[in-house]
């Protein structure tokens, strides 16, 4: 069986590629071959040219540097014993890029960047809220400066106010160090309002990829279709409209 | 009269930090056939608002310590555990967001229907049977013969959630309250369970209480809304009213930090986050719980040493805010005049 099969896609240099579908549709899976946290059992993942997959040793912990996820869970994927600093500090001394000193700036530049204040790196994650738990994970992101970030599901755990502050957060860094995404989201609303392209996943295949804008005005895919139609949105008029030409196009599938 | 009053709810939990405040005066009703959504952020009180009302708050710590909570003309908060759950189940059912938490995972779907039905109602086994049959039929599982003898873990997500309903309007409840019954489903399962539950509602002419953090599902399914903030309501109005013209600074907010599906500028969208979190229930502030992070507060104003009541601003619609959004419009104007 694969969770993933037959996956391709390219993601531009400085662009945000969404990747939506439902739950169990291989989006982390993509994610994670692509970061090479899993290997894929066939296929090829280029970065800038260079075949991931069959790099190994020291060459792919330097590709690995460039390459950076933030992961949907703020509060399972912060080590509850280190601290603050230290969480954030850790691929800098795994990837021994600087000394002690320089490091103790650096952490408290990148938590002053993703709007932590560094006067807490001696805290614990558990003293914080999830949206600034997420903001230490994006910090520890950010820690040596990388290409690509994989987000995946990077603000689904967290209310609507402060889901907020996390898109406006990651689209201003983008701008400020010209970062490049994989926005992985199971919220189509959120996906639009960060991508400039979107594929589409289902059952381990991408069933439609394009700009976004017109991946939404125009999903050429039934399945995108029922997918757009099935997102609630806030307005109770357009819902009502909404759910007459939800249930024709059940009837259709069903029909047909 | 509505047939579910609540009045001046107050429900606190005394833990060894202090008094939580959770739900702290809290009022609506409900009809039969309406559906009432109540919305907030986590941790806002939706889901010990409607516990109270179910009489299923883990006692202690928590408690009532005031208010009314008036079904059919009857007073439940004073009922015995013996009189709740004759309620419970037979007239005022509940779904949760999580199946499994109603679901028993050792009993089979069809044993699980049965037994509330023979709980509450005087009928034979065979009946009974027949009876989840057609339950389980109407709440859309495909072929529910053969499901009676399923456990909820060989269900899918939607499937055990569609169970949990059949289970719920079982021996036709006269209200529903479903707490977040579509936070953990896919978009498309949602919006089949909503559909489901807007379909059952009328045909069962329910009255409905549907929780959720979500506007959109909100905007999808309520009849009036009840907008939550730290324990207390700060904004109620008929649907439509509140998102054409939402009042409290907390609601506009809310509904500005939302992504918009369909709004053409796509990635050029900014959100407006709303900075800081609420407060603390313990000791909450005196003033109005949300002033700390309200874009039009100031420090003058008498909404920061004092709680702004809940008030009729128009007909149907209430605000608990100093700055509602029609009243500072109005200021706009003169400015200008
Ligand atoms: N067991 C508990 N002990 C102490 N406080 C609790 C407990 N359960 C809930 N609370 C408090 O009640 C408040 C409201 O909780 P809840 O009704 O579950 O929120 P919602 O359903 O809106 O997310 C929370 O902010 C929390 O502080
Ligand atoms: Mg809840």
């Amino acid at each position: 069986m694969h969770a993933v099969d037959g996956v391709s896609f390219d993601i531009l240099n400085g662009e945000t590629l969404g990747l939506v579908g439902e739950s169990g549709s291989g989006k982390s899976t993509t994610g994670y071959c692509i970061l090479q946290l899993m290997r894929p059992n066939s296929g090829s993942v280029r970065f800038e040219g260079v075949e991931l997959t069959e790099l190994k040793g020291e060459s792919l912990r330097r590709m690995r540097r460039r390459m950076q996820i933030v992961f949907q869970d703020p509060y399972s994927s912060l080590d509850p014993r280190m601290t603050v600093g230290n969480i954030v500090a850790e691929p800098l001394i795994v990837h021994s890029v600087s000394n002690r000193k320089e490091r103790r700036a650096r952490v408290r530049e990148l938590l002053d960047t993703v709007g932590f204040d560094p006067s807490f790196t001696n805290r614990y994650p558990h003293e914080f809220s999830g949206g600034q738990r997420q903001r230490i994970g994006i910090a520890r992101a950010l820690a040596l400066s990388p290409d690509l970030i994989v987000c995946d599901e990077p603000v689904s755990a967290l209310d609507v106010s402060i889901q907020a502050q996390i898109l406006n957060l990651l689209k201003d860094l983008q701008d400020q160090f010209g970062l490049t995404y994989l926005f992985i989201a199971h919220d189509l609303s959120v996906v639009r309002t960060m991508s400039d392209r979107i594929a589409v996943m289902n059952d381990g295949k991408i069933v439609e990829i394009g700009d976004a804008q017109y991946v939404y005005s125009h999903p050429r895919e039934e399945y995108t279709r029922a997918l757009l139609k099935a997102v609630p949105i806030p307005d109770p008029r357009k819902m009502k409209e909404r759910k007459q030409e939800r249930r024709q196009l059940q009837k259709s599938l069903a029909d047909g | 009269m509505a047939a579910l009053e609540v009045r001046d709810l107050q429900t606190h939990f005394f833990t060894r930090e202090g008094v939580v405040r959770a739900v702290d005066g809290v009022s609506f009703s409900v009809d039969r056939g309406q559906t009432l959504g109540i919305v907030g952020e986590s941790g806002c009180g939706k889901s010990v608002t409607a516990l109270s009302i179910m009489g299923l708050i883990p006692k202690p710590p928590a408690k009532i310590v005031g208010g009314e909570v008036q079904w059919e003309g009857r007073e439940l908060t004073t009922l015995s555990e013996r009189q709740l759950e004759d309620v419970r189940g037979h007239e005022i059912a509940m779904i949760f967001q999580d199946p499994m938490t109603s679901l028993n995972p050792t009993l089979t779907i069809g044993t699980q229907i049965k037994e509330t039905l023979r709980r509450h109602l005087d009928i034979s086994k065979d009946a009974a049977r027949k009876r989840a049959i057609e339950l389980l039929d109407e709440v859309g599982i495909p072929k529910p013969e053969s499901r009676l003898d399923d456990y909820p873990h060989r269900l899918s997500g939607g499937m055990r959630q569609r169970a949990m309903i059949a289970i719920a309007i079982s021996c036709n409840p006269e209200l529903l309250i479903a707490d977040e019954p579509t936070t953990a489903l896919d978009v498309t399962v949602q919006a089949q369970v909503l559909d489901l539950l807007e379909e059952l509602q009328a045909s069962h002419e329910m009255a409905m209480i549907l929780i959720t953090h979500d506007m959109g599902v909100i905007a999808e399914s309520a009849d009036d809304v009840v907008v939550m903030y730290a324990g207390q309501i700060v904004e109620q109005a008929p649907v439509q009213e509140l998102f054409d013209h939402p009042e409290h600074p907390y609601t506009e907010a809310l509904l500005g930090a939302l992504p918009q599906i369909d709004d053409a500028s796509g990635r050029n969208q900014r959100l407006t986050a709303i900075r800081g979190r609420p407060p603390d229930l313990i000791d909450p502030p005196k003033a109005c719980r949300f002033a700390a992070r309200c874009p039009h507060a100031s420090s003058g104003d008498s909404c920061a040493t004092h709680m702004p009541e809940l008030r009729e601003i128009r007909p149907g619609h209430f605000v608990r805010s100093q700055h509602p959004a029609s009243e500072r419009a109005g200021k706009r104007v003169e400015v200008t005049a």
